[in-house]
């Protein structure tokens, strides 16, 4: 699994290309290797799909007569759930657990003897599986939702462009949480605890259940800067559907700025420790 | 736990006599079971702390989805036309009902895990019926928590929905949440059976079997358009607990059926009980067990 | 009454073959193209083929795991998959590579759920249990779990569950696969003292030819889904020409080679000095008496036939297959 083919660049190159040709590489084996799990993408598609469905009316049904809730109207509300349910695999929020597994197996030990850090290599390759979610996952229901449902389109330019780089943050804040999750099988002999506790409070603190904004308004802002959650979806989706002026939408984007270094500085660090573990204790 | 003495330490070299009576065929096929559920208990209970925390991981998934329903309420004082109190009573018959089927037969979605480790195989080649024997052999005992849980909503919900109570109503509040379980149980196994030609269908089952939890976990009022069509009447789940909320409350179903469908709910059951049965004979013939 | 018959048996499955980038075509797969046997009771028949074959496949439609494509089989006069669980109390079967015990018990635990599965009467259990601990050497493992234990104690393990409730016919898919050379002759030794008893038939896969020597009488090659050889190997080695060898050592090297009648030279080595004789019509002592007037004879040995080598050429033998000629896979 995950097999690695870093082109060796010439002696000419600084470290700096070197480094980015060796992550690309890395990047783009990521891509094709989930590339391959061509059925597993379409049985996705379908319950996405049908979640999509669910959560649009639960959604519209709150707001009411009004047709207006949490600073959301109802064509928002359609962006939010549809776009919502592809980023959903984009991010990739349940069901990683490769490095765990490795932990566990002991396979890891080929991981540590490559040149490059596992946390790079590990990034470059969820980029990579990123990208293949992006077509394969995200297209689908937001082309459903353009074509049966009245969505909200956005107005300003610059929503797109931070779209793109908010949801990019996304990926790797997710990527962060799921490898310190994962982490935790250097220490655990059984990491399910950890697991399911993620998958409990990620799926409802991100904002996939219901938008943070149904909530009290103390407790979404305690939970936008106090966790890394909804910087994992519910940003991108209120940065998407243009809920605040731009100002907010781009402070929201630099909230997420924030929790991505500190999320990949924590897994360095937590990757340091077990390393050094590994080596007194000879795993 | 059939014969805690027997099962249990060293094995005596001679067996207690009274075991050696021929026992009856039907005893015996029961016997049967009985060891093999309680050869899982005892399994489980190999992994004591992983078994704590995923009692409490279960009911924690439930419990979120009773919390969803709150915050919705936090917004909104009516849902597809229905009061809080009135919607809790729909999410209790939905929890209780998804809750028992998903911890006595919510395994079978493991169906492919066992094709392609071969369990599948090796419980085809032994002298009971394939479907029993996979759920005891890996009955989820730590789902039980969710199980109390959502019985805890249901007796919370229809004792404070002010429900004016009848003889009808009190048999319906009982049969009710059975016919939930085994109309559940049905679709779980039904689902399950795509794996027998699709073996890489992940989670396709999950948008009907989870899909459905959630759909009847809100009035179907909620819901529109052919979403809605095919949900609650093509694949029968407002049966679950709209109708049968809607005669326990006694209120008129907005989308004009007659109150005595909500006494529908255990025919329904029934019906896709049947329809799950045949789903699992024709694939088992289409098994194609896998490897060398 | 034979206790398996098999008569046109197939088995077809549809696969999904790429082709091109994107395009995915169904093709028809033949894993068994119509196979007729017999097997009578007591007899331990081996049976082997190359990867892909068709034994596992066959082993399953005889143990009700498959559904036939097409023709019947008959297992202790029952139909595999229509009477399944009733098939089930009279065989016993063994995947070598997948397990029937409980991962997470003791075996001796496994044992005793097997007992109430297949409702075997508590005396009965103990008497085999007993024989099995006693033949097998499962003492110093009963207890414990089943996923710590070495491949080999499994595997006879896995012997002992499939014969607690002492089928009339025992299957073994590739019983001896990865086990270390002591396991090995451990399954062997203990297969052998089986069907030695009489009253069980048992049917082998595998790929190691040294179970079939060892053990079974009777050999059916099968290849492309169809049976290419049965009889014994007795029968295989002289269809296919393999002859034992006569192995002589001189003092002297003979100045021409030595013509023996029913024994021509096959191999002249170690500079002359040794001459390898394929023994076809002559005898052993004939050989010898013939040598004995050329040279001093320093040594003599027999070689018996390579089965290895026999059925390596079987596999590469082109197979006549609906007129076709298709060349065995290697």
């Amino acid at each position: 699994m995950g097999s690695v083919t870093a082109t060796v660049a010439p002696p000419t190159d600084s470290n700096v290309t070197r480094w980015f040709r060796t992550f690309g590489a890395i990047a783009v084996s990521g891509f094709r290797r989930y590339a391959t799990y061509r059925q597993a993408a379409v049985a996705g598609v379908v319950t996405n799909t049908v979640f999509g469905f669910l959560r649009y009316y639960i959604f519209l049904a709150a707001a009411g007569a009004s047709g207006r809730v949490a600073g959301y109207d109802r064509g928002q509300l359609a962006t939010y759930v549809w776009v919502g349910q592809g980023l959903l695999a984009v991010i990739a929020i349940w069901g990683w657990t490769e490095l765990a597994d490795r932990i566990r197996t002991g396979e890891i030990a080929a991981d540590l003897l490559r040149p490059v850090h596992p946390v790079t290599s590990y990034l470059a390759t969820d980029l990579g599986r990123a990208g293949f979610a992006a077509l394969s996952r995200l297209v689908p229901p937001v082309l459903i939702g353009l074509l049966l449902f009245d969505v909200y389109l956005p107005r300003r330019w610059a929503t797109l462009p931070l779209f793109v780089l908010s949801v990019l943050l996304a990926v790797v804040a997710c990527f962060g949480c799921r490898y310190l999750v994962n982490a935790t099988a250097y220490w655990l002999q059984d990491v399910r605890g950890p697991l399911i506790l993620w998958t409990l409070f990620s799926g409802v603190l991100a904002g996939l259940y219901f938008p943070l904004g149904f909530l009290p308004g103390w407790l979404e802002a305690l939970l936008r800067y106090g966790t890394p959650f909804p910087s994992l979806l519910q940003i991108p989706l209120d940065v998407l559907v243009e809920r605040h002026p731009v100002p907010t939408q781009v402070g929201l984007v630099g909230v997420q700025v924030g929790w991505t270094v500190a999320l990949l500085a924590l897994c360095r660090l937590v990757q340091r420790r077990a390393e050094r573990r590994l080596v007194v204790q000879g795993g | 736990m059939a014969e805690p003495g027997t099962l249990t330490g060293p094995a005596p070299a001679v067996a207690p006599p009274e075991d050696e009576r021929p026992a009856g065929r039907r005893s015996g096929v029961l016997g049967a079971y009985r060891a093999l559920l309680g050869a899982q208990a005892r399994s489980q209970a190999a992994y004591r702390t992983s078994f704590v925390v995923d009692l409490v991981g279960n009911v924690g998934a439930t419990v979120f989805d009773v919390v969803t329903v709150l915050v919705l309420f936090g917004v909104t004082r009516e849902l597809g036309g229905f009061t809080l109190h009135e919607a809790l009573v729909i999410v209790g018959l939905s929890s209780f009902a998804f809750a028992t089927a998903d911890l006595l037969v919510g395994n079978i979605e493991r169906l492919p895990r066992y094709v392609r480790t071969g369990l599948f195989d090796a419980v085809l080649v032994r002298p009971l019926a394939a479907l029993p024997q996979l759920l005891l052999m890996d009955l989820p005992l730590r789902k039980v928590s969710r199980v109390v849980f959502g019985l805890a909503v249901l007796v919370a919900s229809v004792t404070s929905a002010g429900i004016h109570w009848t003889a009808g109503r009190v048999a319906l509040v009982l049969v009710a949440p059975l016919a939930g379980v085994v109309f559940f149980g049905a679709i779980f196994v039904t689902t399950s059976t795509v794996s027998f030609y699709w073996i890489d269908s992940g989670e396709l089952a999950n948008s009907v079997t989870y899909g459905g939890r959630d759909f009847t976990s809100y009035p179907v009022t909620v819901y529109g358009g052919w979403f809605r069509a095919l949900f609650a009447y093509g694949m029968g789940f407002a049966f679950v607990s709209y109708h049968p909320a809607l005669a326990l409350l006694g209120r008129a179903d907005p989308l004009g059926l007659p109150g005595w469908v909500g006494w529908a709910a255990p025919g329904v059951a029934l019906v896709a009980a049947a329809i799950a049965a045949l789903a699992w004979r024709v694939g088992i013939r289409h098994y194609r067990s896998t490897g060398s | 009454m034979s206790v398996i018959e098999m008569s046109g048996l197939r088995k077809e499955f549809t696969v999904r073959v790429k082709v091109g980038r994107l395009r995915r075509e169904k093709r028809v797969v033949t894993a068994v193209d119509g196979i007729d046997l017999r097997v009578e009771r007591g007899e331990m028949l081996g049976y082997i083929g190359p990867n892909g074959a068709g034994k596992s496949t066959t082993l399953k439609m005889l143990t009700g795991v498959l559904m036939p494509s097409a023709g019947e089989a008959r297992v202790c006069g029952l139909r595999p998959v229509a009477e399944r669980t009733r098939l089930a109390m009279r065989i016993g079967v063994v995947f070598g590579q997948r397990s029937q015990l409980w991962w997470d018990l003791p075996l001796r635990d496994s044992f005793d759920l097997l007992r109430h599965v297949y409702r075997v009467p508590a005396g009965e259990h103990a008497t085999r249990l007993a024989r099995c601990r006693d033949l097998l050497d499962l003492d110093e493992f009963l207890d414990t779990p089943v996923r710590q234990l070495s491949l080999g104690q499994r595997m006879r393990g896995e012997l002992t569950a499939a014969l607690l409730h002492s089928p009339e016919v025992l299957f073994l898919d590739e019983p001896t696969i990865g086990l270390d050379v002591v396991s090995k002759q451990a399954v062997r030794g203990f297969l052998a003292e089986l069907g030695r008893a009489g009253d069980t038939t048992l049917v082998l896969t595998t790929h190691d030819l040294a179970d079939i020597e060892r053990l079974c009488h009777r050999l059916v090659v099968i290849d492309h889904g169809r049976v290419v050889h049965d009889g014994s190997i007795a029968a295989l080695h002289s269809r296919y020409g393999s002859r034992r060898m006569v192995v002589a050592e001189l003092d002297a090297v003979l100045s021409e080679p030595p013509e023996l009648p029913g024994a021509p030279l096959q191999r002249v080595e170690a500079d002359g000095h040794r001459l390898v004789f394929a023994l076809e019509s002559a005898t052993v002592a004939e050989v010898v008496a013939g040598l004995a007037g050329l040279a001093t004879l320093r040594d003599i040995s027999i070689v018996e036939p390579d089965i290895e080598e026999v059925v390596a050429r079987l596999y590469r033998a082109p197979v006549e297959v609906g007129g076709a000629a298709v060349t065995g896979a290697p």
